[in-house]
């Protein structure tokens, strides 16, 4: 069963055609990387897949069901959850209320009569636990490590209880202990059922986490199927070297 | 005495309209530069009601309260949709459209006339007409505001105002629709806003338009700059300081009219200042 399915996707940004025709399915439950050159249109997918900017062209359809149109705020719905590459954390709040705001409730007369109990405490300190944060909760979230946001980032979608993971390179610019935090917590989301979309350049880590990889080149599908046939292909090689 | 009283007055007053401000620019992170409208609105249909149909204060302060929200509510379908500099200018727009009205429909109005002789506020047969009663009066209100205040940033949808202020789009990514929370908090804002707008016209006992044009936005914009943004004591510090300045100079030997003048420059360059060298305020935490 796929989750995910794009079917001739477009998306041009005046005169820039960032995602062209590109069709693919991601399968319930599996690790898809999504590799390609720099520009090459990865966070331009993550971004329509998770309704922040909309499709020009083409079909994305969640679950069997053919969305129109995705709005930012309806991707919870679907159980799209993300991250970004260029880190988006809620800077001046600390560690506790950036994840608090993805547990407590939405509506708005909800929220103005709510306020953080016990069960949401709980299910954030879990996941402080998970991503190494425990002892940072009162800090601002802007006076954290690069990598220690990251990790904030992904503790925020983990804690959204999504059935997908968009990561847009959580990798980049981290230390390896870091790194292996996050390792743990992809082999921990596969494990619960949950389906990863990765966008990663390490072809090491590829190679490790991933079940399918889809490669990209100027908005195209270069090429898809499992990494140890996928990462051998002479056009693939030849997209990263850029010859 | 009385004149400290009458002070006093006043600065419970401001700190309604600052610290419900604060809600909105410090908290959310929208720069509204409307706050004047409704801060008018509560002031005008409280002159009009009370003088002209005889009702009751705390009758007029409601129907105030529920006409503030209602207007804001159409302001803030138009303008929550927008952010940054486009919010700031779409509020500043309505501030201007409502000031209008206010300047030129004179038959309900009296336009630049100005509104005089409203009465002062009654409760179970007893007037407040004294200033100590007075002072009492917009003290509790301002005591209120203030819970009231403190009630909604503790929530969880106080939180969620914050993350729209950080960071709307991602924000939207969890499940947020943010432009209903940005309406919400502009119309609750504007509400607490006519609750000083009545307090002012019943106890000024006279209204005019001037009163609630773009200047008095900006005054109460730099006060919750001064006093700190996303701190509700810093607004109330902030209202404080810019009622007592003029005074002051006032103090130190300037003539009225003199000081009057002196009042705007000092309030203008007050807020150079504090842009180039103290962008948080006295107890603020965050800067625009
Ligand atoms: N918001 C935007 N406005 C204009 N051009 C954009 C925008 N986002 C992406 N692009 C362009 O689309 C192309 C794909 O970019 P992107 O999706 O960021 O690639 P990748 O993530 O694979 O490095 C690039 O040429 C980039 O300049
Ligand atoms: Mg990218």
């Amino acid at each position: 069963m796929n989750i995910i399915e794009a079917k001739n996707l477009t998306k041009h940004f005046d005169g820039v055609l960032a995602i062209d025709r590109l069709s693919f399915s991601v399968a319930n439950g599996t690790i898809t990387g999504i590799i390609g050159p720099n520009g090459s249109g990865k966070t331009t997918l993550t971004n329509i897949l998770s309704g922040m900017i909309p499709k020009d062209n083409g079909m994305i359809i969640i679950d069997g069901v053919a969305l129109e149109r995705l709005k930012s705020y309806d991707a919870r719905r679907y159980g799209i959850a993300r991250t970004f590459q260029n880190v988006r954390v809620f800077e001046q709040m600390s560690v506790l209320d950036n994840l608090l705001v993805v547990v407590t409730e939405r509506n708005v007369w909800g929220a103005l009569f709510e306020r953080h109990g016990e069960y949401h405490r709980a299910r954030v300190l879990e996941v402080l636990e998970r991503i190494g944060l425990r002892d940072k909760q009162t800090a601002l979230a802007r006076t954290l490590s690069y990598g220690q946001r990251k990790l904030l980032e992904i503790g925020r979608a983990l804690l959204t209880d999504a059935r997908v993971y968009l990561f847009d390179e959580p990798f980049a610019g981290l230390f390896p202990e870091m790194a292996k935090l996050i390792v743990t917590i992809i082999h921990e989301l596969k494990a619960d059922g949950k389906t990863v979309i990765l966008i990663e350049h390490n072809m090491e880590l590829i190679r490790e986490l991933c079940d399918t990889v889809i490669v990209m080149d100027s908005g195209r599908l270069l090429a898809e199927g499992a990494p140890k046939n996928v990462l051998k292909k002479r056009e693939v090689l030849e997209a990263y070297l850029g010859e | 005495m009385d004149y400290i009283i009458h002070l006093l007055i006043f600065i419970s007053i401001y700190a309604i309209l600052a610290m419900s401000l604060n809600l909105l620019v410090g908290y959310t992170g929208l720069l509204s530069v409307t706050h004047a409208a409704f801060y008018g609105v509560g002031a005008y249909t409280t002159a009009l009601l009370m003088k002209f149909a005889g009702f009751n204060f705390f009758i007029a302060l409601a129907i105030g309260v529920v006409i503030a929200l209602i207007a804001s509510f159409l302001i803030g379908l138009v303008i929550s949709k927008l952010s940054g500099d486009y919010y700031a200018l779409g509020s500043l727009g309505f501030n201007i459209i409502v000031f209008t009205i206010f300047l030129n429909w004179q038959t309900l109005t009296r336009g630049p006339l100005g509104i005089p002789g409203i009465p002062r506020p009654e409760l179970f047969g007893f007037t407040f007409s004294g200033n100590i009663a007075y002072l009492a009066l917009s003290f509790a209100f301002a005591v209120l505001v203030y819970l009231a205040c403190r009630f909604i940033i503790g929530s969880s949808f106080g939180r969620a105002l914050k993350a729209i202020r950080e960071d709307e789009e991602a924000l939207k990514c969890f499940g947020y629709h943010t432009s209903v929370y940005k309406l919400v908090i502009f119309a609750i804002a504007a509400g607490f806003a006519s609750v000083a707008g009545a307090l002012y016209a019943s106890y000024i006992t006279f209204v005019d338009p001037t009163t609630f044009y773009l200047p008095e936005s900006v005054l109460l914009l730099s006060m919750i700059i001064l006093g700190g943004l996303s701190n509700l004591q810093g607004s109330v510090i902030g209202a404080a300081v810019l009622i007592l300045l003029p005074e002051a100079l006032r103090f130190v030997g300037f003539p009225d009219t003199i000081a009057a003048q002196l009042r705007l420059f000092v309030y203008g360059l007050l807020i150079v200042l504090l842009m180039l060298y103290r962008p948080q305020g006295i107890r603020g935490e965050y800067k625009l």
